[in-house]
Order: structure tokens, then C-alpha cells, then sequence
């Protein structure tokens, strides 16, 4: 059985997981402690990706970065390829799909550290970084924890946005799930059984991971 | 000349406006007293810099630090202040030598009388430095909170109602503690409370602030000495206090002589050594008046005095009186119908009998 789908589902989980903890801490900060009035239209596109049906997302994107329009012309004139049907653009389909996964465990995370805690650090000179740093970071690491495993998880087990945008390329852009579709597809059940199985034992033991953090006294994150 | 603190600030607050302008001395223990929702957190998060919608000007010293007209607004982690909040707000994560090495690490400077020993012997921490805050008494939490703030090396420390919390059974030990921190490690405090007698056992100097108005701002003495405000009488008195000279003890008899002016005083128990200072709390409860020095009595400290003020009130059965024994002022609360009986008039020679003294142990250094 070939396990190159394994392989590329792992490496996008990964890349889309970092660049999801880089990118939600911020925007979980600002709607964490924004008093603005945007604050709850930026928080309703944040999470419209966990109503929104994946094939949407991904029909969009796949017109938003095709070759043709100037984003997609512009990344194609910087970088020599496409983005649409690649793994950078599965990376780019995948972190706009789990960034609620990211960004919600961290909002509440953050919230939870409150702002008696960060006005104690200022009265102790702590300036605003060193604060984030040595008081809000370790006081969400749970947070992060969760955020963390949700994303990948949740990246692992994604379909429709990549089959959209990065369509089925073997050894390429052919991720577990896709690869599992195609197995069902060709009749080749034996090694559907034994991807989908893998998935779900993986899936279980990642939810029983959050449960078990989240659980615990003392650092509940939401 | 001496350093102070110039507050000036405006702040509408639902129910008032916080309207003050006074300069704070900077040295011993300014106490900030009125009842709750008087506008005392607001006013010392506004010198901390925590809040920032008021109109005005801060400066201590030579430093300015928050000015409306200019915008300048200098961030709390610059200004050099210690805060102490009513919840300890201890860093959960560490235990009690991180929480105050979280301090020292990012303490102003290295000078002064301020080091890490010093401050745990005093605040008698040494046995919790490995400790959680979690499995802390409310004082202990406190004691922690309070080192970890003078180890900032503030110039200036802000004390918001530090004792209020439910679970601190012992408040009146920590009462020294605080007071002595200030005169050992010299730095002026200010400190927020709606509890009469926490001001009068720690307190240089009080303001007393009612619905955003600065009252009266003068020394403790001087302002226990007034009659006409509520916050110093009703409904538990103060009385006044006085700072006296130990002169003996009587071993045998356990008892201390003090000088107050001219008259002794007599207080049970050997409180501190002769030739020290101590403060001195008599409750105007705890005074009687008598118009002929009374014999055959057991009360002890009889002293003779002028009555300088009368305050009936005729909402209560109570006259508080106000007599002058010339090293001090005397309060006593004696029942109106005593006071027409005895036909008490300003001008009056009279002599106070006084039940109890209590002593603060916190000893004037």
C-alpha cells in the first residue's frame, strides 16, 4: 500500500498547524481585549469556517488564486508556480479552514488570564512584551496545548477544500482523505479499511488528549 | 525641599464626579479613608496609571506622569510604584520565590535599603518561598504580595484595601507589619481603606474622600480631632491618638509608665523599652468626664484637661466632647443627657477618666 498520502497529510497538518499558532496569537489577542466595534464582524469570519460547507471555501479560493487573477499572477510572477493544485496552496486552503480551531481555544485562553493579572505585571515593570511572554504565555500553555492538537487534527481529517483547490495529485496534493475517497472509488476496500481505521484510531486518541487537558483542575481553557 | 506628590485629576464616575487637587507628602503613611464607592481605588489606579479616563495632572517629584493637556501618559511599568491589591493577584504558575523574583528581576534599581533578605525576614516569608500560592492563607498570600511589591524597589507604595479580604482572620498582625515595612525600609505608602481603625493603627497623615471630594487632608492626629466629620466618628469612634515617651515599668505590677506632656499615663503590660516612643489610641467610648478630680476609684489614668468643643447631636444620645489636656486632644462620647446634667460648656476644666488606652504596637521607630 502506498503511504505517500500519509506522508504529505502529516506535512501539511504540521506547516498549517505553526503558521496557525503564529498567526491566531495575534488576532486571538485583539479579540481577546478589543473594545472596537469590528470586533464581532472579525470574530463572525473567523469562525465561518466551522459553518460553512468546505466546498464553498474551497470554490472560492480555487477562483481567487487561480493563475488568472492578480493574486494568483502575482504569486505565480514571485514564485514560478502555481498556487492552485499545489501543496502551497493546499497549506494556504488549510490555514484559512482551521483557524478557528486555532484561534478560539486561544481567545478563551487569553480571556482567562484577565486583566487583573496583566495590570498586576505592570505594577511589577513588566513592560507589555515581557508580560505576554512571562505571564500570559504560561498561563495558556493548555491553551496553546489544545489549540495545537485541534488544528492538526482537524487539518488531518479535512476533504473538501483540498479536494478543491489542490485537487487529487498523487504524490502531490493527494492527502489521506482523498486517497481513502479514491480507494472507495476503485473498489480497493481492503486499503480503505486500513486508512480509515487509522483516522479514526488517530482522531479518538486526539480527542481523548483534549478531554483529558481540558479536564484538568486548574487549567481549564474554556 | 521635600518631594511630593501632586495629583490633580477629574473623572465623572456614575454617581459623582472625583474632583481633587492635593499634593501627598512622600514620606511615612498616608492613609486615603472613606466608605465604599468614595472614589479611593479610582483615585490610586489613577496614580498607578491603570486607568486612564480621567482629565488631570500627575507628578511626582520631578517626574511627570500623566498630564491630559500635554497627552502624556506615562505606562504603570514605568512609573515607579509598588501596588498591593485587595486579591493578593499572585502568579499561579510559580511558587512563593518565583512570585518575587518575578519582582527583583525587574526591579527600578538596586540601590536603597531594599534587598531580597531583608524584605522576606520582615515579612517572615522564609518558610513559604517554596510554596504554592494555591495552598496560601489570605494573609500569607498577602505578606507575599506585599514583599513582592516593595522588592519593585517603588518609590512610592499604593495599598488598596489590602486587609479586606474575607479570609485574612488576623488583620490586626498584619497591621504592624505593613506600618514597620514603611519606617524600615523607607518608602512612602499610600494606603486605601474604609476601616477607621486600620487608618488610625498605621497612618501619618489621612484623606478623607467622600463621593469624589477631598474632606480633609492633614495629620491623623488633627483630623481625629474632628468633631464634625462622620467618617471619623460614627459609627464605631476612633478617639485620638497620641505619640508618648515610655518612662518606667513596674516589673513586678506589670505596668508601663508613659508620658503624655506634662501627665502620666498608665498602661498594663511592658510594651515596649524605656526612652521609646509608642502610639498611644484612646476610644471616646472609653472616656468619662468628671468635673471634680475623682477619688477611690479604680480607673488609673486620670488626666485634667479643657473642654474645647461639644458636638450634641440630637439624632443620637450621644455628645462627643473634645478636650484639650496640652499634649493632645481627647475625644470623649459621653450621653447628651450627661452633658446637660453636668452642664459641660466650651471653656470647661474638667477631668477625663480613661478607661483603656490601647497601644499600637507599632512603635514609633
Amino acid at each position: 500500500m502506498d503511504l505517500t498520502p500519509v506522508w504529505i497529510t502529516l506535512q501539511l497538518a504540521t506547516v498549517t498547524t505553526l503558521i496557525l499558532l503564529l498567526l491566531g496569537t495575534p488576532i486571538a489577542w485583539w479579540l481577546a481585549w478589543s473594545q472596537a466595534r469590528v470586533r464581532p464582524v472579525i470574530e463572525a469570519i473567523v469562525a465561518l469556517p466551522l459553518v460553512l460547507p468546505p466546498t464553498v471555501l474551497g470554490f472560492y479560493l480555487l477562483v481567487m488564486l487561480s493563475p488568472e487573477t492578480w493574486l494568483g499572477g502575482l504569486w505565480l510572477k514571485a514564485s514560478g508556480s502555481a498556487l492552485t493544485f499545489s501543496f502551497t496552496g493546499l497549506v494556504v486552503g488549510s490555514v484559512l479552514y482551521s483557524l478557528p480551531f486555532t484561534v478560539q481555544p486561544l481567545q478563551s485562553a487569553f480571556m482567562n488570564v484577565g486583566r487583573h493579572t496583566l495590570e498586576m505585571g505592570a505594577t511589577l515593570g513588566a513592560s507589555p512584551i515581557d508580560r505576554f511572554i512571562n505571564i500570559v504565555l504560561p498561563l495558556s500553555l493548555r491553551g496553546y496545548l489544545v489549540a495545537a492538537v485541534l488544528t492538526f487534527a482537524h487539518t488531518v481529517g479535512e476533504f473538501g477544500i483540498v479536494l478543491m483547490i489542490g485537487g487529487n495529485i498523487p504524490g502531490k496534493t493527494q492527502v489521506l482523505s482523498i486517497a481513502i475517497y479514491e480507494h472507495v472509488e476503485t473498489i480497493q476496500y481492503a486499503n480503505a479499511h486500513w486508512l480509515s481505521a487509522g483516522l479514526l484510531g488517530f482522531s479518538f486518541v486526539v480527542l481523548l488528549l483534549v478531554y483529558t487537558l481540558n479536564g484538568r483542575r486548574g487549567f481549564r481553557v474554556s | 525641599m521635600m518631594k511630593t506628590l501632586s495629583v490633580q485629576i477629574n473623572r465623572a464616575l456614575p454617581a459623582f464626579t472625583l474632583d481633587l487637587d492635593t499634593q501627598f507628602s512622600l514620606s511615612g503613611v498616608t492613609g486615603i479613608l472613606g466608605p465604599s464607592g468614595a472614589g479611593k481605588t479610582t483615585l490610586l489606579r489613577a496614580i498607578a496609571g491603570l486607568d486612564k479616563q480621567q482629565t488631570g495632572r500627575i507628578q511626582f517629584g520631578d517626574a511627570l506622569w500623566f498630564d491630559s493637556d500635554r497627552k502624556m501618559d506615562m505606562p504603570t511599568y514605568q512609573r515607579a510604584v509598588g501596588y498591593v491589591f485587595q486579591d493578593a493577584r499572585l502568579l499561579p504558575f510559580t511558587n512563593v520565590a518565583g512570585n518575587l523574583r518575578f519582582a527583583d528581576k525587574r526591579s527600578r534599581s538596586r540601590a536603597g535599603p531594599i534587598n531580597w533578605d531583608d524584605v522576606v525576614a520582615a515579612l517572615d516569608l522564609s518558610s513559604l518561598l517554596e510554596r504554592m500560592p494555591a495552598g496560601l492563607s489570605g494573609g500569607e498570600r498577602q505578606r507575599v504580595a506585599l514583599a513582592r511589591a516593595l522588592l519593585t524597589r517603588p518609590q512610592l507604595l499604593l495599598l488598596d484595601e489590602p486587609l479586606s479580604a474575607n479570609d485574612i482572620q488576623r488583620k490586626k498582625e498584619l497591621l504592624p507589619y505593613i506600618r514597620r515595612l514603611s519606617t524600615h525600609f523607607s518608602v512612602p505608602m499610600i494606603y486605601v481603606s474604609h476601616a477607621l481603625d486600620e487608618m488610625v493603627a498605621l497612618s501619618d497623615r489621612l484623606l478623607v474622600l467622600r463621593e469624589g471630594q477631598s474632606i480633609v487632608h492633614d495629620t491623623t492626629e488633627a483630623v481625629l480631632q474632628r468633631l464634625d466629620l462622620p467618617e471619623v466618628s460614627a459609627p464605631r469612634d476612633a478617639g485620638t491618638i497620641f505619640v508618648a515617651h515610655v518612662i518606667a515599668h513596674d516589673k513586678g505590677l506589670q505596668l508601663s509608665t508613659l508620658r503624655l506632656g506634662r501627665q502620666n499615663v498608665f498602661v498594663p503590660g511592658l510594651l515596649a523599652p524605656v526612652h521609646t516612643e509608642v502610639r498611644l489610641q484612646i476610644h471616646s467610648h472609653d472616656v468619662a468626664i468628671a468635673l471634680v478630680a475623682p477619688t477611690a476609684l479604680s480607673i488609673r489614668n486620670i488626666l485634667a484637661g479643657r473642654i474645647v468643643d461639644i458636638d450634641a447631636n440630637p439624632q443620637t444620645p450621644y455628645a462627643e466632647v473634645l478636650i484639650d489636656i496640652e499634649d493632645g486632644m481627647l475625644r470623649s462620647r459621653i450621653t447628651r443627657a450627661s452633658c446637660i446634667e453636668l452642664g459641660l460648656a466650651v471653656g470647661d476644666e474638667v477631668y477625663a477618666l480613661i478607661k483603656t488606652v490601647s497601644v499600637n504596637n507599632t512603635a514609633v521607630f
